[in-house]
């Protein structure tokens, strides 16, 4: 990668943190939980992005985080009060940097509106620079190249006069490491100059403080430059030094480069001609975004030496932190290899075994070594990508605030468990699932405040939003203290649309998952938040493509929950395998309840599709797998097969039969969409230790089929061809 | 032997473009990412100049440059704050500190390596 483009991708990653420790400080201080450091931190925050969008000229960001960090910087010193309205402004104001961010990153345009009306806010509060919004002001273009900025001082340009200069240093200058030969080494390359040394102060030996200041220099200095431009040489020592610049009565001959300097007691230095002319770039050619450094004229002052060598230093300079960055491509390129490792071990294993080789022989012991030291290495490599879902979580607040803002609700967000660690990929797919779920909780969850308060509850409504880990997935929890679902509103509307029987009998848990149906809307008006959205349903879809499940619990005037849960990887997956009508399947071991050995007088006809078994006092559908993926129509010996009580999302129970079982393991998910195409009731597949490819049943599809739904079975049918393939 | 930059920033996007910009003019890097890293380091190498960032978590520029001018064998080390204060009190404060000069971001890389050469010894 170009490493300007390198270093501004870093800029941004920097920015993604920034602006959530922005946020994340400003809600403290909103919630009164701010430490002293908070605030520094905030405006830290906002101050970094700032001068990083300096260097790479994003001047729209650096504008306004110019006045929002001029605001934060009041609020530092005490003298602008935090007070809600503030801090209502100061969370906005960091809404829109992030768009900014975001916009710059993009190179999308931005709402130059929205940014104007909050500057005028800041106006207002009068902590803007007086309505200013303007950045500093760049340094002028025409400063001689090699002066240190020249904004400082408003010399009035001289008509080509030689100048005379008389330097005398402070201490002080010499105290913060100034080198007076460096400084006329610099004054030279103004001009030709001759240097007089007066050491006329200097005291005996036994007198002089070595850290004192004793000398002077009296320099003639022959150029075309202006006042300001010297005083720029003398710009870092201008408060330690007295400086006297007076152009002399008349011109003194030029000097050649070779300008000697002579002390009144005879010590004399002479400065030697640059080795090579040093060109000075045009001060256009300084703007550094986008342009290629190597191409820069700093490569061309380079010191001669082997910079690649510094190169490397400077690289291992730069690891001394603990962390390390990784491109994620290389981490997937090792995921894919450890999975083919996996699955090479397995197949290894399973010709041992073939061959017949005693299990207590070394090539068996050292063949189990290899298995756990591969089963590690995984494991280790999974936690590479693991990361905390706070970075989705950071995200939320902002949501809630608008949404809040646009229902006219009023909304607390309690986030609980971002710490908790799931894979990268399943982390990029949450935060959708997340939004819809919290937007709904806030739209359809949460009251008007007047009604709220009509009931006893407090105005302000609560969404609780938390993580944790349960047997083995990642569970998400979007609880809001709300309403709960009006059941009979529910059930009337699936009713209405189709969707349920008239005379169907559910259970609440039942009626509350209708939401998830296809073609089911909650809202007896669309709103705002719901309409541009996407129904339960579809989020509903985007959960179980990843191998999750998604459920609500609701309390009549208490609140719903929204839980999900995903694996906490999307590519291993513990399975049980197990054969029908002579092929061999995964089913993923979360989804399996207990297995059974089913007796025939327990099975009994529901109508022609469905038999139900009778389980414990109750009946549950039974499935014939081999059947259901069409592998087979002969009607299968119930006694001669082995049961799996399944339990699909929203805790539909289901019994599936297969010809026998071979045991649990740990198997690498292959996408069948990825390499051959999607197959109703089949998740994915996997490559097994023989080396065959064998599908991942979709447990929720196939427990479907049970549901009436003559339509949906008949789509559960696999093309024969594609198993021959594997 | 070229000379060596120690660059104190907060940012990694910053002390990235120092490096890049000090690396390409021949310097030899070092790198530290808030006053007290760059104490740190301090403790085992001897760089001609420091680059160092005002704003920063745990110590910022003032504090390091304090620190610096208070260590007898470093004292004389040249310090060059980077920073995008344009306001005279803060390059006061700098300068109070001990600071021997500055740049000012949005900073491009001919200055920088301009600065650091004027006070590099």
């Amino acid at each position: 990668m170009d490493p300007m483009a390198a270093i501004r991708e870093t800029f941004f990653q920097e920015c993604e943190e920034q602006l959530a420790e922005l946020e994340a400080g400003l809600l403290a201080m909103e919630n009164g939980t701010a430490e002293a450091e908070t605030v520094n931190a905030v405006f830290r925050a906002v101050h970094s992005i700032k001068g990083g969008a300096g260097i790479f000229a994003l001047d729209a960001l650096v504008r306004f985080a110019h006045v929002f960090e001029t605001a934060l910087d009041s609020v530092r010193s005490g003298r602008l009060d935090p007070g809600p309205g503030v801090m209502n402004l100061l969370l906005r104001a960091a809404d829109v940097l992030a768009d900014l961010v975001r916009a710059a990153r993009e190179g999308a345009a931005v709402d130059e509106s929205r940014t104007a009306a909050l500057v005028a806010e800041f106006g207002q509060i009068g902590e803007a620079g007086h309505g200013e919004a303007a950045a500093p002001a760049p340094a002028p273009a025409a400063v001689p190249a090699g002066s240190g900025g020249g904004v400082f001082f408003d010399a009035p340009p001289a008509d080509k006069p030689v100048w005379e200069i008389v330097f005398t240093p402070a201490a002080s200058l010499y105290a913060k490491a100034n080198e007076t030969a460096l400084i006329l080494r610099e004054l030279r390359r103004l001009g030709p100059i001759t240097v007089v040394l007066d050491d006329s102060r200097l005291p005996e030996l036994s007198e002089l403080d070595p850290e004192g200041a004793y000398l002077s220099w009296k320099i003639t200095l022959d150029s075309d430059c202006d006042e300001a431009a010297i005083y720029d040489v003398f710009e870092f020592v201008e408060d330690d030094c007295t400086l006297a610049l007076t152009p002399p009565p008349k011109p003194e001959p030029a000097l050649v480069p070779g300008a000697v300097i002579t002390g009144d007691n005879g010590f004399k230095f002479e400065f030697f001609p640059p080795v090579a002319p040093e060109e000075e770039p045009e001060p256009a050619a300084m703007k550094l975004a986008g342009a290629a450094a190597e191409e820069h004229p700093v490569a061309a002052q380079a010191k001669a030496g082997p910079v690649e060598a510094m190169a490397a230093k400077a690289e291992a300079a730069a690891a001394v932190s603990a962390t390390i960055r990784v491109d994620l491509d290389r981490v997937d390129r090792m995921i894919d290899l450890v999975g083919e490792l996996v699955i090479n071990e397995a197949m290894l294993s399973q010709r041992v075994m073939e061959a017949g080789i005693n299990r207590a022989s070394g090539v068996a012991m050292a063949l189990e070594e290899l298995e756990h030291l591969t089963r590690e290495i995984q494991d280790s490599v999974m936690a590479i990508r693991a990361q905390p879902v706070r970075s989705v979580f950071q995200r939320m607040p902002r949501l809630v605030r608008e949404v809040a803002a646009q229902t006219g609700k009023q909304v607390r967000l309690v986030t609980e468990g971002e710490g908790t660690e799931v894979d990268k990929t399943v982390i990029e797919r949450i935060a959708d699932p997340l939004t819809h779920m919290i937007r709904n909780a806030i739209d359809h969850g949460l009251e008007r405040p007047e009604v709220r308060v009509a009931k006893g509850k407090p105005a302000e409504g609560q969404v609780r939003l938390t993580a944790l880990h349960r047997s083995g997935r990642i569970v998400l929890e979007v609880a809001d203290d709300g309403a709960g679902i009006n059941r009979e509103r529910v059930k009337q509307k699936a009713i209405e649309n189709g969707l349920i029987a008239p005379d169907a009998q559910l259970s609440d848990e039942e009626i509350d998952n209708l939401i998830f149906l296809p073609g089911f809307s909650t809202a007896s008006t669309i709103s705002d938040i719901s309409g541009r959205g996407v129904g339960m349903d579809v989020v509903r879809q985007s959960v179980v493509a990843l191998g999750g499940r998604i459920s609500i619990a609701s309390k009549p005037g208490q609140g719903s929950t929204f839980t999900l849960s995903l694996p906490l990887t999307l590519a291993v997956l513990d399975g049980m395998v197990v054969s029908a009508a002579g092929h061999t399947l995964i089913i993923p071991l979360g989804a399996i309840v207990e297995t059974l050995k089913p007796k025939a007088a327990d099975v009994f006809p529901l109508d022609d599709e469905i038999n139900v078994i009778r389980l414990r006092g109750g009946y549950v559908p039974m499935i014939d797998v081999a059947g259901s993926l069409g592998y087979g129509a002969a009607a299968i010996d119930v006694e001669q097969s082995v049961a799996l009580l399944v339990e699909g999302e929203g805790g539909v129970r289901a019994v599936l039969l297969v010809d026998a079982i071979h045991g649990q393991r740990q198997v690498v998910i292959k996408s069948l969409e990825a390499n051959y195409r999607a197959v109703p009731g089949i998740a994915a597949a996997t490559v097994m230790g023989d080396g065959r490819v064998a599908l991942i049943l979709d447990v929720d599809a196939v427990v479907k089929t049970t549901r009436n739904d003559a339509a949906r079975a008949e789509g559960l049918r696999p093309d024969a061809a594609m198993m021959e393939a594997g | 032997m070229s000379t060596t930059v120690l660059t104190v920033d907060d940012s990694r996007a910053m002390r990235d473009m120092l490096r890049h910009s000090l690396v390409a003019a021949g310097f030899r890097v070092l790198q530290a990412e808030d006053g007290v890293h760059g104490l740190e380091v301090l403790e085992t190498e001897f760089p001609d100049v420091i680059v160092t960032d005002i704003n920063m978590p745990r110590m910022d520029g003032f504090g390091f440059i304090e620190a610096v001018r208070r260590d007898e064998a470093r004292r004389g080390m040249p310090v060059l704050v980077l920073t995008t204060e344009t306001d005279t009190e803060k390059k006061m404060r700098a300068k109070l500190a001990g600071a021997t000069g500055w740049i000012v971001k949005p900073f491009d890389p001919v200055k920088l390596v301009d600065a650091i050469r004027r006070v590099a010894a």
